[in-house]
């Protein structure tokens, strides 16, 4: 069984749902990406979704762009990122890290490359944002050979057919992108999300984790209900952001401290 | 060559083009590839796309022999196509008519648009006012401060303009901008992309809607001259007024199809925007093309004097015409681009965009080795009136 399949066992065992932060690797320093990790999972993350810093990272909102240039004037790449997995699978083996990003740095290396990278790195799941499921066959096909999961997005628009068809090829986890915008945004309508999330739930083999907009206890709490994962990554680069490099850890520690007390009293 | 049929089903030009965007847009994706293949065959929507390209545009747009020019240089005849003539001053129009043609079908009573040198704002804004449609314009901060005359135009059509302050604050950070509001206001907006880059079917989309320039030289040429050019050149940012004019001509195989980029400093100076003599395969923007990108897959800052050239990427079916050889494109520096404006104005009495000057200095180039008997066709796809201000810094001058 994979890390991430063994996660979401061992946590519905426990009858306990998934927390997901998010991060850009680099922001505010390479050196920080791992202790932050760690902290991460000190607080009581499951999943550790990194992000892979872009020039062009069309589908998110200002924060997590700011984070992406930042890490990019710290001149980090992908070969970087995947030193950074490296360094955290000599001291953490059981938590799953996912890797999200754009695909131009990922064709840049190589398809079969990367997949043989992230093997090697200790990589569990790949995101690829603007990699639709038709666009995603190739690099899928090379995760699959080395046994990585092809984790894939749902959104509010997306019809009745794809999701069933999406569903289908999903490996890991779903993410449900809970609301019409680009990452951060501020609009989230839980009783929606909770209706899609159900429908979804009844054609996906693998769970479901629900992202964009959570920004408090109380969503993450109140969506913990209904998805088996809640994404916390702009609230969360934005606690990176308003911290000194030192303090970062510490902070992102005692936020995800904050969102596992409010998920774990809904159960 | 006997049949040129592509895009195939995905969108793919060779292995060009695609559909790379998030989940968030593909619905929105999918409802515009349905509605744009019916409307695309449908004889109403034609009638009055040509109506409309008659009466509102000007078109057809005449064919000049710029002969003092062709004297000049002592060599092939350079012919005009004057698309500097239209309506809002260049081929943009052709294009956002049938897309704002196409959003009020699909009942979307918004339109955004992305704009480099404010071309394209203006020709979105323009539609915009002559069909009642709210219209918003994302424009690079730093293209905002180059392109002010233009600004206030768009404003002057009613549009809000917004500066966009992120990234390399240029084109390609107002089209990672414009993308985001599609992705928020997806039910009541359509995106009017002004180039053929973009997810499929914009680039298929854009070249059809522009396709008119090169249908025309095809009934006009043997007219003027009883023949087919041996040479066309048009300018290529991401390419659209260029696939205007070669699209008709592709399968025409005694035609040359040279496209011309923005050289910039020189290609060897690293400061230019020639994605498909200097660049290398990647994804951006919803397709699969030439990027000008570093060794990491970061897409890297271009520089132009023409602010419609500066772009990282081009359009995906450039890259097929450059890999299968039907099309070869070269460079023209910001240099030769501006003697060829000056050169131009002087001898032809025409004031040409700074954009299609790139393809005027190709003519200069190449016309003085080729016999008196050759013809060269260049597409002028816009008039100069907005860039005076950028020639006249170029000269030491303020206006």
């Amino acid at each position: 069984m994979s890390r991430i399949a063994s996660t979401f066992a061992h946590l519905s065992g426990l009858n306990r749902k998934a927390l997901i932060p998010f991060f850009t690797v680099g922001d505010p320093l390479l050196e920080s990406a791992v202790p932050t990790m760690q902290a991460l999972v000190s607080g009581g993350a499951d999943i550790l979704e990194l992000g892979i810093p872009f020039s062009d990272p069309m589908a998110d909102g200002p924060t997590i762009q700011r984070a992406s240039e930042r890490a990019l004037q710290n001149g980090v790449t992908l070969t970087d990122v995947l030193a950074v997995v490296t360094e955290f699978r000599q001291t953490d083996g059981m938590t799953p890290v996912v890797l999200m990003g754009y695909a131009n740095p990922i064709e840049r290396l190589g398809l079969d490359a990367f997949a043989l990278q992230t093997r090697a790195a200790g990589v569990d799941g790949v995101l690829v944002v603007d990699y639709p499921p038709l666009e995603a066959r190739h690099l899928k096909a090379a995760l699959t050979l080395v046994g990585i999961d092809t984790i894939f997005l749902l959104s509010p628009t997306t019809t009745e057919q794809r999701m069933r068809e999406i569903a289908q090829l999903a490996t890991g986890y779903l993410y449900y992108v809970s609301l019409r915008g680009v990452t951060g945004a501020g609009h989230l309508e839980v009783e929606a999300v909770a209706t899609q999330v159900a429908r979804i739930r009844s054609y996906a083999k693998v769970p479901v984790g629900v992202g964009f907009g959570i920004r408090d206890g109380a969503t993450a709490r109140r969506l913990s209900e209904v998805a088996d994962a809640v994404v916390v990554g702009s609230r969360l680069v934005e606690e990176i952001e308003a911290s000194t490099p030192t303090e970062v850890p510490r902070r992102a520690e005692a936020l995800m401290r904050q969102f596992r007390l409010a998920m774990d009293g809904a159960q | 060559m006997n049949v040129y049929d592509l895009p195939d089903q995905e969108g793919y030009f060779g292995p060009y083009g695609g559909t790379f965007v998030s989940e968030t847009l593909m619905a929105a994706i999918e409802e515009l590839k349905t509605q744009y293949e019916r409307y695309r065959q449908d004889p109403e929507f034609l009638a009055e796309l040509a109506h409309e390209l008659h009466h509102y545009v000007g078109r057809p747009s005449p064919i000049y022999h710029a002969k003092r020019l062709s004297e000049h240089l002592g060599g092939a005849q350079i012919y005009l196509k004057r698309e500097d003539l239209n309506h809002t001053g260049a081929h943009k129009v052709n294009n956002t008519i049938g897309q704002a043609m196409l959003a009020r079908r699909m009942g979307k009573p918004r339109v955004i648009a992305e704009t480099g040198a404010g071309q394209h704002g203006v020709a979105t804004a323009t539609v915009a006012a002559r069909y009642g449609m709210e219209c918003v314009v994302y424009m690079g901060a730093e293209d905002v401060r180059r392109q002010a005359q233009n600004v206030y135009r768009m404003k002057l059509l009613g549009a809000q303009v917004v500066p966009v302050e992120s990234g390399s604050k240029t084109l390609k950070d107002a089209l990672n901008e414009a993308m985001r509001d599609w992705v928020t206001h997806i039910d009541d907006t359509f995106y009017i992309i002004g180039t053929v880059a973009g997810p499929h079917p914009y680039p298929t989309m854009v070249r059809d809607f522009n396709a008119v320039v090169g249908r025309e030289c095809l009934t006009q040429m043997p007219e003027l001259v009883g023949r087919q050019p041996d040479v066309i050149l048009a300018c290529v940012g991401g390419g659209s007024n260029a696939m205007g004019i070669f699209y008709p001509y592709i399968l025409q195989e005694s035609v040359r199809l040279i496209g011309v980029e923005a050289g910039g400093d020189g290609l060897s100076s690293g400061r230019h925007a020639a994605s498909l003599s200097a660049g290398v395969p990647g994804v951006l923007h919803g397709n699969r093309t030439y990027l000008l990108q570093d060794a990491h897959g970061q897409i890297i800052e271009t520089h132009s004097i023409s602010a419609g050239l500066d772009y990282p990427g081009v359009g995906p079916e450039h890259a097929w015409l450059k890999d299968n050889g039907r099309a070869s494109y070269v460079a023209i520096t910001d240099e030769e681009a501006l003697q060829a404006f000056h050169t131009l104005c002087r001898l032809e009495g025409i004031l040409p965009a700074l954009e299609s000057s790139h393809a005027v200095a190709q003519a200069m180039k190449m016309a003085p080795a080729l016999g008196r008997d050759q013809i060269i066709l260049v597409n002028l796809s816009g008039r100069g009136d907005k860039d005076m201000a950028t020639v006249a810094e170029r000269s030491g001058l303020h206006l």
